[in-house]
């Protein structure tokens, strides 16, 4: 299959031009002239992308070719960003993320030469990610952020979102939980058109919902709950082919969601601030609606196509020390600020490579023979487009915005680190899938 | 299973094409919208790097310019300071605050990026230059009218009946607009008092009210009405001046002695509906057409509890209202419209500060002519009221007008404020000057002042100030 490899290296090509073209871009905003540097930088990723494809071509040599070059081409783009927004020394620091994201790439690839070993871990793969989830509200370690607990932080160790592990594993138990149950999932009684399976299989998926809502209360953030439930409702989907379910399960979901939003006095603040966020109390209030508006007003100021690289602003004119204009520009909010400087049309085309990313993994999970790697290919493709859909879906205010990051684009080591676990996994899916049966 | 993973792809499919609709949604539909949000700092901010155009009165001296602030940025300044604060107001982009013609013309005044934008950015050096915005306002015209007023509270609007054209608009309480937000001696005195404060008009809305009588065809000035004091109307007796019966008398000699009973029964048979369709005519009911930020001028007409009150409402006294009491409340701006409507043969012109628009090039990119807003009455209506408004200051209550070679028209008004048996009056004097061929029409209201008749504390003022500017070839 080097055909495959080929495809992947010449894809890798307009990813290591476009961070050519956006440090340039910036560079030119920055100081007038065109600085050698950018070529550096898109020398230096071209190079990383060049190492890990030759890893690829060598361990993965079947794996689809669209996967990893479609990743690299968002990682560049969250570089010239980050870059442009926080300066050099986040960028290096992002830099060093992906380089870290690449030898995780490799290890889990080597460790888990035969992925399928993983079923066997997986009550203790659900444990860890449950206790991951929990992590954020231990007391001293756990980082509350706008009222919700998404973050890890041990000042001077440790800064991490164990929420980003967690989806992966989360996938990976259910997927051979139901690999197992979802023959008896669909053999229940009917009653009144929708499938009541047995008791004892059923109680697994009204965990999937308490998972959920217990997430909701621990997180207290309906988005990456909704991630989080989208993403198994979406295994379950799979591996029963009910609606029904799916169903019953966003019903069941919207009620509890409905019930902890108006007791948990932030979820309800961040829903005030979706409805009205144009209201001057709630503008001015503490942990009102300031970053969402700021964040609209950003894209109406990017237009169809942008006020262009290095043109948007980032902090208020005058403030020393510089203040956010809109607050968390590198993280959750960077979609506002590519919005404003890419336009409707650049951002459009960066939802387009993640589309085209999650269709490679539904690829991936349809070519794939055993219902463990369709599953899993299935759920963290799922996942991914849903983790992208909330965070953009909370900055365009088509939900109430959640504090996730847009994978492999935000500023942030986890998110980076996690996504390159879920990749793999999805790589090594693809190579056994599309590897060639010895005649 | 394959057909569900399709299936979660459609979904997959579906919540990014909302996405996509929502983006465009900000991007391109409802763009202008957030763009004009009142709490969009944003195009503030960009304007720090720009170097706005002047702002300069109408014989060329400088009201507002850019000068630089280091670092790229540049800030305004304003020679003139409190003397054109109110019309000209301020533009800080630091904290995102503008009032006044830099915040209506800002769009002007910022000019448009130079350079080739691309979607790296404008390339090459690009530094944005605004254009100048040229005013019709006086500086002569403007000091007087300080000079005129000796800090008292107050308000002189001129303008050109012909052409719209504002020459004067000057009010106390001001403020230096080189500190906007520096504490006032006086806690609102960034307010407008010319278009936005709101004063009781009366006995100057008697020319709404014959301008309705005459054009209607109701009255002729030679209509003959009964003036005794007092008159019943609305079931609360109404009082002449001094309580003083005049018998049978013209409309005319009615408005040159300003005969609160007659016009109570003009504004009654005219009716409510015709009173407030000229009233409309003239302006009222809606912010006046004026180059100026709309939420920085007032309606004029019935305000009740903080809210308009058609004249068609039960709780309104049409008697009262036809003599400029009852609910009415109105703003210097709309009276000196009133003016220069009778002073233009019943033409309304739009009135406007912003005369020319200059590219730092000497390119006229835009010139603000001469545009009719309404025809509130006939040439024959607004002949007859001019001669009506003639005797007013020849032999009737506005005599302090008649200034050696003016030749004035106008009218005065003495409107009672703090209730029945207060003597402190709202004092009036609008009119326009010279009766043959006007050139200017004026406004002047001095609030709360004690037996304060607009004859006496209002006309003089508006006179001189007309005397100047029409010597000044206005």
């Amino acid at each position: 299959m080097t055909r495959a490899r080929n495809r992947e290296l010449l894809g890798l090509l307009p990813a290591s031009l476009l961070i050519t073209a956006g440090f340039a871009g910036v560079f030119i905003q920055r100081s007038n002239q065109l600085s050698n540097v950018s070529l550096t930088y898109g020398a230096v990723f071209l190079g990383l992308c060049i190492a890990a494809h030759v890893f690829i071509r060598i361990t993965l040599p079947h794996a689809d070719p669209y996967i990893f070059p479609l990743v690299a081409v968002l990682a560049c783009v969250g570089l010239v960003m980050v870059y442009r927004i926080d300066g050099a020394t986040y960028a290096r620091q992002q830099a060093q993320w992906f380089v870290l994201g690449l030898i995780l790439f490799a290890a889990t690839v080597i460790a888990f030469r035969d992925y399928r070993k993983l079923e066997h871990y997986r009550y203790v793969i659900v444990s860890i990610s449950l206790f991951l989830l929990i992590l954020p509200r231990i007391p001293g370690i756990g980082d509350e952020v706008n009222g919700a607990y998404l973050a890890v932080h041990i000042p001077g160790v440790i800064n991490f979102q164990p929420t980003e592990f967690a989806k992966v594993g989360l996938v990976i138990f259910l997927a051979s939980y139901l690999r197992d149950t979802r023959q008896v999932l669909v053999e229940g009684r009917r009653i009144l058109g929708l499938t009541i399976p047995p008791l004892k299989h059923f109680g697994p998926v009204l965990l999937l919902w308490g998972i959920a809502m217990v997430i909701l209360i621990l997180l207290h953030d309906v988005g990456s709950s909704l991630m989080f439930y989208g993403g198994l409702l979406a295994v379950l989907y799979v591996a029963t082919n009910r609606v029904s379910f799916v169903i019953v399960g966003l019903i069941a979901f919207g009620l509890g969601a409905w019930y902890l939003g108006t007791h948990i006095p932030h979820i309800d603040a961040r829903v005030t601030a979706w409805l009205h966020p144009f209201t001057k109390s709630e503008y001015n209030a503490v942990g009102g609606s300031y970053q969402l508006a700021n964040a609209q007003f950003a894209q109406a100021a990017g237009g169809l196509f942008g006020t262009g690289f290095g043109e948007a602003l980032i902090t208020v004119p005058g403030s020393h020390p510089a203040v956010y204009l809109i607050p968390a520009p590198s993280t959750d909010m960077i979609y506002a600020i590519i919005v404003d400087e890419l336009g409707l049309f650049g951002s459009a085309a960066l939802l387009l490579v993640y589309l085209m990313l999650v269709a490679r993994g539904f690829k991936a999970a349809i070519l794939a023979a055993d219902s463990f790697s369709k599953l899993t290919a299935a759920g963290l493709s799922a996942i991914l487009g849903l983790q992208v859909f909330v965070i953009v879906g909370g900055v365009t205010r088509v939900i109430p915005l959640t504090g996730v990051t847009l994978p492999f684009v935000s500023y942030g080591g986890s998110s980076i680190l996690a996504n390159f676990v879920l990749v793999a996994l999805l790589l090594m899916i693809s190579d056994r899938a599309r590897r060639p049966v010895p005649s | 299973m394959n057909r569900s993973i399709v299936r979660l792809f459609g979904v997959i499919i579906l919540l990014f094409t909302l996405l996509i609709v929502w983006t465009s949604r900000w991007t391109v539909f409802q763009a202008s919208a957030l763009q004009n949000n009142p709490l969009n700092k944003l195009a503030f901010f960009e304007s720090l790097k720009v170097k706005r155009g002047q702002i300069l009165a109408d014989n060329g001296e400088v009201l507002a310019q850019s000068v630089s602030a280091g670092d790229g940025t540049w800030a305004r300044t304003y020679p003139q300071g409190s003397l054109f604060a109110q019309p000209i107001g301020y533009f800080v982009a630091k904290e995102g605050s503008a009032a006044g013609l830099e915040r209506a013309d800002s769009s002007l005044l910022n000019g448009t990026p130079t350079g080739i934008t691309s979607v790296f950015g404008p390339l090459g050096t690009g530094q944005q230059v605004g254009d100048d915005v040229h005013t019709t306002l006086d500086p002569t015209g403007q000091k007087l009218a300080q000079q005129l007023l000796a800090g008292r509270t107050g308000s002189v609007v001129a303008i050109v009946p012909q052409t719209g054209a504002v020459k004067v608009m000057y009010s106390n309480p001001t403020y230096n607009d080189n500190a906007p937000n520096a504490t006032c001696s006086q806690p609102d005195c960034k307010y407008n008092l010319a278009t936005q404060g709101l004063f009781p008009p009366g006995s100057t809305f008697k020319i709404v009210t014959t301008t309705a009588a005459l054009n209607t065809g109701d009255y002729t000035p030679n209509s003959t009405i009964v003036g005794n004091s007092p008159l019943t109307v609305s079931g609360v007796p109404l009082e002449n001046d001094g309580n003083q019966s005049w018998g049978p008398v013209s409309l005319t000699k009615a408005l040159t002695y300003s005969i609160n009973t007659v016009y109570a029964q003009v504004g009654q048979r005219v009716g409510r509906s015709t009173m407030e369709e000229y009233m409309k005519r003239f302006g009222f009911y809606s912010a006046p057409p004026l180059d100026y930020p709309v939420d920085e001028m007032e309606p004029s007409g019935e305000w009740q509890n903080g809210s308009l009150l058609p004249v068609t409402s039960d709780q309104v006294d049409l008697g009262r209202t036809s003599i400029g009491q009852d609910y009415l409340l109105v703003t210097p701006l709309q009276m000196a419209m009133v003016a220069s409507t009778v002073a233009d043969g019943g033409k309304l012109m739009k009135p406007h500060m912003t005369s020319q628009v200059v590219s730092p090039d000497g390119q006229i990119l835009q010139t603000v002519g001469p545009h009719l807003q309404t025809q509130v009455m006939s040439a024959q209506s607004a002949s007859e009221l001019t001669q009506m408004m003639t005797d007013v200051v020849e032999e009737g209550t506005g005599t302090a007008a008649n200034l050696e070679g003016l030749q004035a028209a106008g009218k005065t008004g003495t409107a009672q404020v703090g209730g029945p048996d207060s003597d402190i009056d709202d004092a009036w004097f609008i009119g326009f000057a010279p009766i043959n061929h006007p050139r200017i029409a004026v406004a002047v209201v001095l609030p709360d002042i004690p037996n304060g008749y607009g004859g006496i504390y209002a006309a003089p003022i508006a006179a001189q100030e007309m005397k100047t500017l029409l010597a000044e070839g206005a």
